[in-house]
């Protein structure tokens, strides 16, 4: 068989397109800034990193992005849980219907929906107009470019993918199981908590963990609906390398990133393996 | 087992988290008011304003011919990917083949947009190409993602798929690459679908890493859009969404549809 | 026609074929008869091409098959699955080797309802197998294969997906195809009742390698090692050892039999080659009834010995009581000595 043939392409894409950028960028992190284009020197230079241990304005991006992320996650898995548990618990013909309902939001661009939230909480936004027309407030309430914002994008942005992992659990858990303990016995608090719950729990931690990872590099959410104070590491490093062009430090400021994500990312590796 | 009260209203108020946003985006699509999300009587201006929007409309034309691009090499290269991992049993650095292929679906974006458009800028030093950065990039960066996702789709798929079903075209007399063409790629036919189409809306998604490895002819959908929304909210946004849905929506129900006919 | 010699497969440290030799005939009936894990999937494997041995060498007709690929071998398989393609219908399944042997669209056809109508299923061309039940899943995997006139055919537990009543008409319509196409089946089976009524000789899988092989009757009352007896109709097994002219054996108590070979190291005895002694019969044996259940046509008896072992003993009248002490007797032809 000529199995050859068919792994030199796809070894090419994967060294090529995963492998060596991730490499590159540990180049990048040991170069000199540089006027010109492209605006570095390769070099053996160690200030990047050491600027990153010096300057705690970067530890904090660091510290309130796994923060955000956490937040986030935990908002999500908080809503995600019941969410699923709802969804599982329909006639399967419905399951598709509502796994579309789930995942439409989705499919029509995470921008568009960031606008809405934009135009739902400006100061001119319908929120505040709501709330004048009903005199509850005279002036507008300051709810865009808030911390409170940033969260409510981020959980609406990641909810679906919380909820899609723990939903497929539910559906595959037999429920055979479940009859077995009710018919020793257990009533429905007990054989949720007791059966229904440990056995789901991985899928709660992989859907925690699909959130959390990407949402500690978030950047778009915190940029359009937080406050300037919220330098999560995404925007810190958006910032290095559009306004200042520090290419080394962003390239440095990534490896900070990716090194601690390595254990999220392992630990949401092996439970997918486990599934 | 039937949730309960308490489980249902939250599902149900976690469905209308999600949905609300977008129906009053789509609803005050029709608005005639200038101030967005405020209501001044039913009109359709603001999509004439986007249909005279060139530039947008120039953004929007680049993106879906990058994402449909991009979508294909995503399903060629993830697919085949996706092939060896689940049919060609243990082969030399499979460990790292796997691990390759999962990367992109953990890393943060901004982490791959660095990182892809340092090594454009590296091979274009080294080799001349690619030269310059613009659309070509961005499809090159969306399809080396998107492969990431299709390949999850069809290694789901050809787990599912009996083995033995290659094997007994073989037995009958097909060759390795006829028993593929004729029974492993009809079997996973509906996967590489549903890939592209999870390629394809990534694809028409992404700001961040788009922005990394663009140059200045390659302003994608997003990368306007984001600008807009710095800025603030038009009420060409309100009617870019509500168009959007429109075609989203009526896709997916196109989709459930056909796939409960096929159901049948 | 074909013959395998010194078969050897790994499968990291499982043996899965430990020296393997087999010769089949032109048109007969085979068995493989195995437990789980006794390798009898392996060797189908084997022989189809999917595994290439470590070691050993295999021969159709003369021809060195092993560097043949699967699809050029003039053997066909059905699998224990029927991997019936569910994007096909019944009539495009069989079609698939025909169209891969360039067979032209009107011979097709015609060899199409020919192996539809030797397996009963004319009519059905059109269903898809999602539709099927498992029998006509069966007969559809069996035409699939049949259609291709192959010299020999490799059915992989073709009956274990059937319920119990489906299973002994399956089986003889099964070996009345065979008999009808002239082609040799190998049939893998663990139900050895299957392999004794279709196969006209068994062999007898264990870790790997044959432990015999013989036409049913023959395996059946003369097994060749305490395995096979055990495995074939579970019969009783008494170790001892020949002294001076009898079997002694230790955990029956008592000496069972005598002039076997000396170097007899136990002996079989099966459950309905023993009897109750009459009372002016002296008995082989005597023991303790410990239980006894009904089967349908007989009663199944265990009975205590001695020296400590049981005996399973079939008996087509209602039992003495359980506790009771029961004399035995059985022919003298009926001892099998057993070497292995």
């Amino acid at each position: 068989m000529p199995r050859g043939i068919l792994l030199a392409p796809l070894w090419t894409w994967l060294l090529l397109l995963v492998a060596a950028p991730l490499l590159i960028l540990v180049v990048m992190a040991l170069a000199t800034p540089a006027d010109g284009v492209p605006p570095f020197m390769l070099g053996w230079r160690f200030a990047a990193f050491a600027m990153l241990v010096e300057d705690f304005y970067y530890a904090d991006a660091l510290v309130a992005a796994l923060r955000l992320a956490a937040t986030t996650a935990g908002l999500c898995l908080l809503i995600a849980y019941p969410m699923a548990l709802g969804m599982a618990g329909v006639r399967p013909a419905w399951r598709l219907p509502m796994l579309a309902l789930l995942m439409l939001p989705f499919w029509t661009g995470f921008l568009l929906r960031i606008g809405a939230w934009i135009g739902l909480l400006r100061d001119e936004g319908l929120i505040n107009h709501l709330l004048r027309g009903l005199g509850i407030t005279d002036a507008p309430l300051a709810l865009l470019y808030t911390e409170g914002a940033m969260l409510v994008g981020m959980v609406h942005a990641y909810l679906p993918f919380a909820v899609l992992p723990i939903f497929t659990a539910l559906i595959r858990l037999d429920p055979a199981l479940l009859e077995a303990a009710a018919d020793l016995g257990a009533r429905p608090a007990r054989v949720f908590f007791s059966v229904t719950l440990p056995l789901t729990l991985p899928a709660a931690a992989a859907g925690f963990l699909l959130v959390f990872i990407p949402a500690a590099g978030e950047f778009v959410i915190p940029e359009l609906l937080g406050p300037p104070e919220a330098q999560v590491i995404g925007r810190v490093l958006w910032q290095e390398f559009f306004q200042n062009r520090d290419w080394p430090l962003a390239a440095a400021l990534a490896l900070a990133l990716l090194a601690l994500l390595i254990l999220p990312i392992r630990w949401f590796q092996r439970l997918g393996a486990g599934a | 087992m039937k949730p309960g009260g308490v489980v249902r209203a939250v599902m149900l108020a976690g469905f209308l988290f999600l949905w609300l946003p977008i129906l009053l985006l789509v609803g005050f699509a029709f608005s005639a008011d200038r101030i967005p999300f405020q209501w001044g009587g039913f009109s359709l201006r603001w999509f004439g304003v986007l249909a005279a929007n060139e530039r947008l409309l120039e953004a929007v034309w680049l993106s879906l011919r990058i994402a449909a691009a991009s979508a294909t090499l995503a399903v060629l290269a993830g697919g085949g990917i996706a092939f060896a991992l689940a049919r060609f049993g243990p082969f030399r650095g499979r460990a790292l083949f796997g691990a390759l292929i999962g990367a992109p679906l953990v890393l943060p974006e901004v982490v791959i947009g660095l990182s892809l458009l340092l090594l454009f800028v590296a091979l274009e030093g080294v080799i001349g190409w690619p030269a310059g950065r613009g659309a070509f990039t961005i499809l090159l960066a969306h399809a080396s993602f998107g492969a990431a996702y299709v390949a999850v789709v069809v290694q789901a798929r050809l787990a599912e798929a009996e083995r033995s079903l290659e094997e007994a075209a073989m037995d009958l007399g097909a060759t390795p690459l006829v028993a593929f063409w004729t029974i492993t790629l009809p079997l996973i036919a509906p996967a590489l679908l549903a890939g592209w189409l999870l390629a394809f809306t990534l694809s028409l998604d992404d700001v961040v890493v788009a922005s990394f490895v663009s140059g200045p002819a390659g302003t994608t959908l997003p990368i306007a859009l984001f600008s807009m929304l710095r800025l603030g909210v038009t009420p060409e946004v309100n009617a870019l969404g509500a168009l959007v849905v429109l075609v989203v929506g009526s896709m997916l129900a196109l989709a459930l549809w056909l796939f409960g006919r096929g159901r049948a | 026609m074909l013959i395998a010699t010194a078969l050897e497969k790994r499968f990291g440290a499982v043996r899965a074929l430990a020296g393997l030799d087999l010769a089949i005939k032109p048109g007969e009936f085979f068995a493989l008869l195995g437990a789980s894990g006794s390798g009898k999937s392996t060797l189908l494997r084997v022989l189809a091409g999917f595994d290439a041995p470590d070691a050993g060498t295999l021969r159709l007709d003369g021809q060195d098959l092993r560097p043949v690929p699967p699809w050029a071998r003039p053997i066909n398989m059905m699998f224990q699955s029927y991997a019936l393609f569910p994007h096909m219908n019944v009539a495009d399944n069989i079609a698939y080797g025909l169209k891969r042997a360039g067979v032209p669209v009107e011979e097709r056809r015609n060899r199409i309802a020919a192996a539809l109508e030797l397996v009963g299923l004319q009519g059905l061309e059109a269903r898809k197998p999602q539709q099927l039940s498992g029998g006509q899943k069966q007969r559809v995997a069996l035409a699939r294969s049949l259609v291709m006139r192959p010299r020999l055919l490799l059915l992989d537990e073709p009956m274990a997906a059937l319920d119990a009543g489906l299973r002994e008409r399956t089986g003889l319509e099964l070996r009345a195809l065979q008999r009808k196409t002239g082609a040799a089946f190998i049939m893998v089976t663990h139900d050895q009742q299957e392999a004794l009524a279709l196969a006209d000789r068994i062999a007898v899988l264990e870790g790997g390698r044959v432990a015999q092989i013989g036409p049913p009757q023959e395996v059946y009352a003369r097994p060749a090692t305490r395995f096979v007896a055990r495995f074939l109709g579970a019969a009783n097994v008494l170790e001892g050892r020949m002294r001076n002219g009898v079997f002694e054996s230790a955990e029956a108590g008592a000496d069972i039999a005598m002039g076997l070979p000396t170097d007899t190291v136990a002996i079989a005895l099966r459950a309905e080659q023993i009897r109750l002694a009459s009372a002016d019969e002296a008995p082989s044996v005597t023991g303790i009834l410990e239980d006894a259940a009904f089967r349908g046509d007989d009663w199944l008896m265990v009975v205590r010995l001695p020296g400590g072992a049981s005996l399973r003993v079939l008996h087509n009248a209602p039992p003495p009581a359980p506790g009771s002490a029961v004399s035995l007797t059985w022919e003298a032809g009926a001892v099998v000595p057993l070497f292995a």
